[in-house]
């Protein structure tokens, strides 16, 4: 009973609605349909208010946990996000990424900590730009908002996370990130030992969560770890040691809020394949690894390839048939227009036969 | 296969789960006062073999408690049974009969 309800002493206030919205510098490419989908939830489906800015940059936080970028500079280019929220009129920023979370809730308490650096960065801001900020109300990241906001999309939803032919709950391994709440567990919803944003959400929506072992692992992104080449067999045993781990399970997903942990949990999956043969899913394929907001997504209903599902290294159809998803198979590769966009090379942890099966157009 | 320029990296933890340390029980049985050791490293700082190769009983002594055997049985070749480290041993632990019983022992791996 104390593992199942300890996450509730790690509690955090979350702002209800008017959101500043800083985007992840990664996810674009990884898993282009999330933060759009992201939007779209909010303000389509839940009524919020969001605001984005376009002159908002990176937060520079690869390159500082990578060595490259001083702790002055970052503290200037966080100052400067403020600072464009500041001039919107808002005073909750909401991140995208887990890494920028980490990052601002760092630099809150650095500024807190020490209010000599708060002055010194206000200068260097105010020198190179011009501009002045305060100092957010609320910060969140955007699982905490979802999370939020989780019963009044399970009273929204067209589909649980039910096998649609057994009524069985989903098994779901859920992955939280270490920047989420291994820095400052008081940020993040469970704490760090017993995190429960993505699991309020899966419990939420019918799934249920699969507690092993390895849960709390690190995914092996680690930033330098990774950066250099000669480094990777690191970031991929830390991967292992997870798929290892959560395989006797048999989960029909992972779901993760840190757009590294997406990626890597993905990919990996198909280098070990490619590497070693090892495969982690049912039938000697992978398991798929899906973005919070594409769980809320395919639970609101959305396309699954408008929320940008075929750019995953290992195929989601699996899952979508599970799920019950109403989907066209064939339009997989099919842009925006009906162009096609482009379709990768069979591998171990795909489908493998997809194309026979699903006739995919091209 | 393909080859993407690197490969997984081992694991250096230890599962005492899965290590075999039936052997290690048997050493342990047959010279009892191993047990007494107190990882000084006495016998590693006096070490002829340990000042020219990179031979540290003090080390091999702990991978054969682990059930690491692969491991100790190479590094005990490098011992040249000279017994500078039982004159040293605070504990007075036959250490020469340490390193003789695990080659035995540990032949097979």
């Amino acid at each position: 009973m104390q593992k199942r309800y300890s996450w509730k002493e790690f509690q955090k206030e979350i702002a209800d609605d008017h959101y500043f919205y800083v985007r992840s510098c990664i996810r674009q490419n990884f898993f282009p349909g999330s933060e759009q989908a992201f939007l779209n939830i909010m303000r389509g489906d839940l009524g919020k208010d969001v605001f984005e800015d376009a002159r908002h940059t990176s937060c520079t936080g690869i390159g500082y946990h990578s060595d490259i970028v001083p702790l002055e500079t970052i503290m200037t280019v966080v100052a400067r996000q403020f600072a464009l929220m500041t001039e919107a009129g808002y005073e909750n920023l909401t991140s995208s990424c887990i890494t920028s979370f980490g990052i601002y809730t760092e630099i809150l308490e650095t500024w807190r900590e020490f209010p000599e650096t708060l002055e010194r960065t206000r200068e260097s801001l105010y020198k190179a730009t011009g501009r002045t900020f305060e100092i957010p109300k609320n910060v969140s990241h955007n699982s905490d908002v979802i999370f939020h906001n989780r019963e009044q999309i399970a009273a929204q939803a067209k589909l649980k996370l039910v096998n649609a032919l057994t009524g069985e709950p989903l098994r779901v391994v859920e992955h939280i990130g270490c920047h989420y709440a291994k820095i400052f567990p008081s940020k993040g919803i469970g704490g760090s030992e017993f995190p429960y944003v993505l699991a309020g959400m899966v419990e939420s929506w019918g799934g249920e969560v699969v507690d092993y072992p390895e849960r709390r692992h690190c995914c092996g992104f680690g930033f330098r770890n990774y950066l250099v080449q000669s480094n990777r067999g690191y970031s991929v045993a830390n991967s292992r040691k997870k798929f290892e781990s959560m395989a006797p399970y048999k989960p029909d997903f992972i779901v993760c809020n840190c757009p590294g942990c997406t990626m890597f949990l993905d990919k990996w999956q198909y280098t070990l394949a490619e590497m070693e043969g090892s495969t982690y899913g049912p039938d000697g394929r992978g398991i798929p690894v899906l973005t919070y907001e594409e769980m809320a997504g395919l639970v609101l209903g959305y396309d699954p390839w408008a929320l940008g599902m075929q750019m995953h290294q290992v195929d989601v159809e699996p899952l979508l048939d599970k799920m019950g998803v109403d989907y066209d198979p064939s339009s997989k590769y099919l842009g925006k227009k009906g162009k096609f966009i482009g379709a990768p090379e069979v591998a171990t942890v795909n489908c493998s036969a997809v194309d026979k099966f699903y006739r995919i157009k091209r | 296969m393909i080859d993407f320029g690197f490969g997984v990296n081992t694991a250096r933890a230890i599962n005492m789960d899965t290590n075999d340390l039936d052997t290690a029980r048997e050493i342990f049985d047959r010279l009892p006062d191993l047990q007494a050791c107190m990882a000084c490293g006495s016998c590693t700082a006096t070490c002829t073999a340990g000042a020219i190769t990179s031979f540290n009983f003090r080390k091999v002594h702990t991978l054969v408690r682990r059930g690491e055997y692969g491991e100790a049985y190479a590094e005990m070749s490098k011992c040249m049974l000279c017994g500078k480290c039982r004159l040293v041993c605070p504990r007075g632990i036959n250490t020469r009969g340490v390193v003789l019983l695990i080659k035995k022992k540990l032949g097979d791996y």
